[in-house]
């Protein structure tokens, strides 16, 4: 046993994930979520502003993260688009414009075609320069980011009227898979503007480390698939009600099951690991 | 003369960044401190892809072991380069339909935006993909309960993995509500909260008085290892 091939656990772990997922394909149920306090108070920030207000949403992530991330940016864009408040959007990655893209393709332009760019929402794209970028933004934003996506100069849109600096927004949300990501937008963005409310949807990796500064620098948190699972569930709750939820609004939740069947396969290997080396250990011992 | 220039230019630009949120005119020099700093990065980028050039071709011209993934990594590396500089397959701006080159190059379309969703896409995300299958045959091999330390990390890696699931709401989802503590979804809470909320915060407090006193050290141009050399 000890001499396992890795082949057999590789099967295992592919089958412990395809089963669920053929499984939610098949039957379309998902398991209930209650949220944690981090998701609740996400919800609860973007449920306490006025209508019309505007938030500054950060994609600092790439496709290779976009299992866990993709979910909760889909809910965030839906929910301020539910509450009529007006997305910003930057990057400090990359291809996160690119990924604000398909967001915004998926959300905006398919389920409220009547917010027009550049007055009800708008893309203005990547900027390099990492925390730099953000130290700029604390003091002048336009220095940053001048243009949209698109080239139209941002002094010609009506979304950015009277925005001078990141403290213009009362909600700034980041969307981050690690460097730059939460941690800097705490430490650059937050930390200098103390009116300013804070939230980060981050991957299982950066959960932790990111913890460390909620609930004061950051007020609420989506903590990888899990948390991007409790806040769909909040957000389909105040906007589905009873009615059926679109696939593309439940993605978060039925990634839960396959999470569930691979946690479980990984702590059967782990007891399973522990028994034969115990055994082992006794049978070397006991052995003339 | 050279590495005192440098130094200067370290000693400017820090105290400058150092100031600026004390010194509301410092503000605008600040910025234009980052700004010379994404110039800086932009050098880099050129920096990096000689670089890159460099050690593959000598990986290759050598015809050492895996010299084929030399020339592949030069491949995309040369048609990315080629595909996004010359605009290649860019479909017109509509605020300039004549002129071709007009669009983004990563556009909807384009043979940049064609590379990036289906190759750069399913890679990366394949790639991220497979570690589970690496996490569950390292955790079967490596992951024991040799001592005291060992077994409490592996308890508290069991309720971190069933309380981030539905199985944490069905092992212990029937406790009573005064033992509502003790459901596995609320231990993991705890965990997060409490003992990893206090381990990271020292880290963290740790580290930024480490980056103060290496700051200070470059200004003060005590550390020079920047430099390179011996200097």
């Amino acid at each position: 046993m000890s001499g396992l091939d890795r082949r057999w656990i590789y099967l295992a772990m592919m089958l412990a994930v395809a089963l669920p997922i053929l499984w939610n394909g098949v039957t379309g149920k998902t398991f209930p979520e209650s949220p944690t306090p981090p998701s609740q108070a996400c919800f609860d920030a973007i449920e306490a502003l006025p209508e019309g207000s505007r938030v500054l949403v950060s994609f600092d992530y790439d496709p290779a993260s976009e299992g866990e991330l993709a979910p909760m940016a889909t809910s965030f864009m839906r929910h301020l688009m539910h509450k009529r408040l007006k997305p910003v959007v930057i990057a400090l990655w990359p291809l996160g414009p690119t990924k604000a893209e398909e967001t915004i393709a998926s959300v905006i332009k398919t389920d409220f075609p009547d917010r027009v760019n550049g007055k009800d929402f708008v893309n203005l794209g990547f900027q390099t320069g990492n925390e730099g970028v953000l130290k700029v933004i604390g003091t002048d934003f336009r220095k940053q980011f001048p243009v949209d996506r698109s080239g139209t100069p941002v002094d010609r849109l009506p979304i950015m009227d009277g925005i001078t600096k990141a403290g213009d927004f009362p909600l700034v949300i980041t969307i981050s898979a690690g460097y730059p990501g939460g941690k800097e937008w705490v430490q650059y963005v937050s930390s200098s503007n103390p009116g300013l409310v804070l939230l980060a949807g981050v991957t299982g990796v950066q959960a932790s480390q990111v913890y460390s500064y909620y609930p004061g620098q950051l007020r609420g948190m989506l903590a990888a698939i899990k948390g991007a699972a409790e806040y769909e569930a909040l957000v389909s709750a105040a906007i589905d009600g009873d009615r059926v939820t679109a696939p593309k609004y439940t993605e978060a939740r039925r990634r839960m099951a396959p999470q569930l069947f691979g946690h479980v396969l990984l702590i059967a290997l782990i007891v399973l690991g522990n028994a034969m080396y115990f055994a082992q250990k006794r049978c070397k011992a006991v052995a003339p | 003369m050279s590495r005192s220039i440098a130094l200067l230019i370290c000693l400017v630009g820090g105290l400058t960044m150092l100031v600026s949120p004390f010194l509301p005119m410092a503000t605008g020099w600040a910025n234009d401190v980052t700004d010379w700093f994404n110039i800086l990065a932009a050098m880099a980028f050129v920096l990096g892809g000689g670089s890159l050039l460099k050690v593959q071709l000598m990986r290759l011209s050598a015809r050492g072991p895996g010299w084929g993934y030399s020339a592949v990594t030069l491949l995309a590396f040369a048609v990315t380069l080629w595909v996004g500089l010359g605009k290649v397959g860019v479909v017109a701006d509509p605020s300039a339909p004549m002129v071709p080159w007009s669009g983004k190059p990563d556009d909807e379309g384009s043979a940049f935006w064609w590379i990036y969703l289906y190759v750069m896409t399913p890679i990366t995300s394949t790639l991220f993909a497979v570690l589970a299958f690496y996490v569950a045959s390292a955790a079967f091999r490596a992951f024991r309960a040799k001592n005291l330390e060992a077994t409490l990390l592996l308890a508290t890696a069991f309720v971190i993995l069933l309380g981030r699931t539905f199985a944490g709401v069905v092992l212990t989802g029937w406790l009573p509500d005064w033992a509502s503590g003790l459901r596995l979804e609320n231990l993991a809470v705890t965990i997060m909260d409490v003992f990893n909320t206090a381990g990271n915060r020292a880290i963290i407090i740790g580290i930024a008085l480490g980056v103060a006193s290496t700051g200070i050290r470059l200004l003060l141009g005590l550390d020079r290892s920047y430099l390179g050399g011996d200097a």
